[in-house]
């Protein structure tokens, strides 16, 4: 689990984050949505250690990162894996070469060692026959999975995911969620996906931190942001006339399902008075 | 205002060597970007090496003879004054200018390109030295490499002068020859290996130092790679005067 306590940014002396404090479950796919320049990504990289905060704590299962040394910082760092925005392949590498980097660089297996593991990890993200190719002679989505698959080499225990469905079609990007909503339980991991894309937040938000002008607005999960009141949550998630009707609908759904449950113990109260 | 602009890069700079000129995490990969570097920066620099330094030395011998024309001087002084001319300053000072702008500019920009595509936040986020992972192997093939090419540009813009004796009628080949071979001074050929050695270290951390600070996206890896070829020249040209009155 990783909580972040009374975490401050600024830049230039500019507030970017304010007093943001937040859990991240294991075996969850943890969500950070908000809009852009809301400070989702300030977060992130605040919890990755990529920036230092100005006041607050990081703790990675009780670690406080913030008051870790150099050394300690670069073990911690063995297990996290990361998807950036952009993928973040090295273009010098093949598919394979990428996947095989951090094995090469911090464990001692032979060769053949190194490249079964990678081949198993583009296995487990459906790639096959790409081994040999560059990343510029993939696609979009087919770079996203090799990246996951290069995070997940070394069996990391946190993986972080810069909206991993940017630039991806929506076939695609529900594909990618469901790959590390899969990737999350099977390895037990603590995903943090920052995200400003609905579908994933509908689909795989089972723990949301909401971000809004640099404040913590909100927690809950993917039932809860329906049923919200947050009027700046309720802007963001459902700006689209589409997603509205969709709130509306689920709206229904939930109250149906209220009363329904209502009349069931309804229904089954009087028979267990009548057995006293 | 430039004075602190400088000095904060420089201090940056530092900084960056620092990280730089750190134990490899893993030997094995630094020979392997080692080997991988030599290439790229070295031996695919050879052509344009040869071929500037061949029409250079031409044009030396044929200056020479046209220019220091005097019943004084003998004839012999065009193969002595053109191979004086490439050994002490063309295959060193000008030959590293000539790398400043295709080696440097191809360092600042294949960094710079990693930094904008988080290429390097990547190495970070593992746990890599990025700094040292990516720019040491470039500096130490670039030094390593330099005499090489040092003394191919030697060889070359010689036989550039001697090409002009043999198919032109300005000079005898023979008496060319003998110009080459009067008053030879072998220091000359080492001084020039010693100042490009120091060249070469120029070119190749303050290139990789603009690339590695870039920030934005493609407009600023252009503009790094043109800042660090200008500042990489005059630090390059800064050093050839203190070297040059240092050396002799």
């Amino acid at each position: 689990m990783i909580t972040v306590n009374n975490v401050y940014k600024y830049f230039d002396g500019k507030e970017i984050l304010h007093d943001v404090s937040a859990k991240f479950y294991s075996g969850k796919t943890n969500l950070i949505i908000g809009q852009s320049g809301s400070g989702k990504t300030v977060l992130m990289k605040c919890i990755v250690g990529l920036l230092q905060p100005d006041k607050g704590q990081v703790c990675y299962d009780g670690r406080d990162v913030t008051a870790m040394s150099q050394p300690q910082i670069k073990a911690l760092r063995n297990e996290i894996g990361m998807l950036f925005q952009g993928s973040a392949l090295f273009d010098s590498e093949t598919v394979l070469g990428n996947v095989m980097f951090p094995l090469r660089m911090f464990t001692h297996d032979s060769y053949a060692a190194c490249k079964k593991r990678a081949e198993f990890c583009l296995e487990r993200v459906n790639l096959k026959g790409v081994n040999d190719l560059y990343p510029s002679e993939i696609s979009g989505g087919m770079q996203k999975r090799v990246a996951i698959a290069r995070a997940i080499a070394l069996n990391p225990k946190y993986l972080f995911c810069d909206e991993p469905n940017s630039g991806l079609d929506p076939k695609t990007s529900i594909l990618i969620d469901e790959l590390l909503s899969d990737i999350t339980r099977e390895y037990n991991m603590t995903t943090i996906i920052n995200t400003h894309d609905m579908n994933s937040v509908i689909g795989i938000g089972e723990n949301i931190v909401f971000i809004n002008k640099g404040h913590r607005e909100w927690v809950g999960n993917k039932n809860k942001i329906f049923t919200s009141s947050n009027a700046a949550l309720n802007d963001f998630v459902f700006a689209t006339r589409l997603f509205k009707e969709v709130k509306g609908y689920m709206i229904e759904e939930y109250r149906k399902q209220e009363a329904a449950e209502e009349q069931h113990q309804a229904d089954a109260q009087p028979s267990d008075s009548s057995h006293r | 205002m430039i004075i602190d602009d400088s000095l904060r890069k420089f201090g940056d700079y530092v900084l960056l060597m620092k990280r730089v000129f750190t134990r490899p995490d893993r030997w094995r990969e630094f020979f392997k970007r080692y080997i991988a570097e030599i290439y790229k920066l070295g031996i695919d620099s050879i052509p344009i090496v040869i071929t500037i330094s061949v029409f250079i030395g031409a044009v030396i011998a044929i200056q020479m003879q046209k220019n220091v024309v005097s019943p004084l001087i003998p004839a012999y002084a065009v193969g002595l004054a053109t191979r004086d001319v490439i050994l002490l300053e063309f295959s060193s000072s000008i030959l590293c200018l000539i790398l400043a702008g295709k080696v440097g500019s191809n360092i600042a920009s294949e960094i710079g390109t990693m930094r904008v595509t988080e290429q390097i936040d990547a190495l970070e986020i593992m746990g890599v030295n990025s700094a040292n992972l990516l720019i040491l192997p470039k500096i130490t093939a670039m030094v390593s490499f330099i005499p090489v090419l040092v003394v191919f540009s030697m060889a070359s813009g010689i036989t550039g002068g001697y090409l002009i004796a043999q198919f032109t009628d300005i000079i005898s080949v023979s008496k060319y020859i003998y110009g080459l071979q009067s008053f030879f001074v072998e220091y000359y050929i080492w001084q020039a290996i010693f100042k490009a050695l120091f060249f070469a270290f120029v070119i190749s951390s303050v290139a990789s130092y603009y690339g590695y600070k870039v920030k934005g996206g493609a407009l600023e890896v252009g503009q790094a790679s043109t800042d660090s070829v200008v500042v990489s020249s005059v630090i390059v040209l800064l050093l050839d005067v203190v070297l040059t009155q240092i050396l002799f």
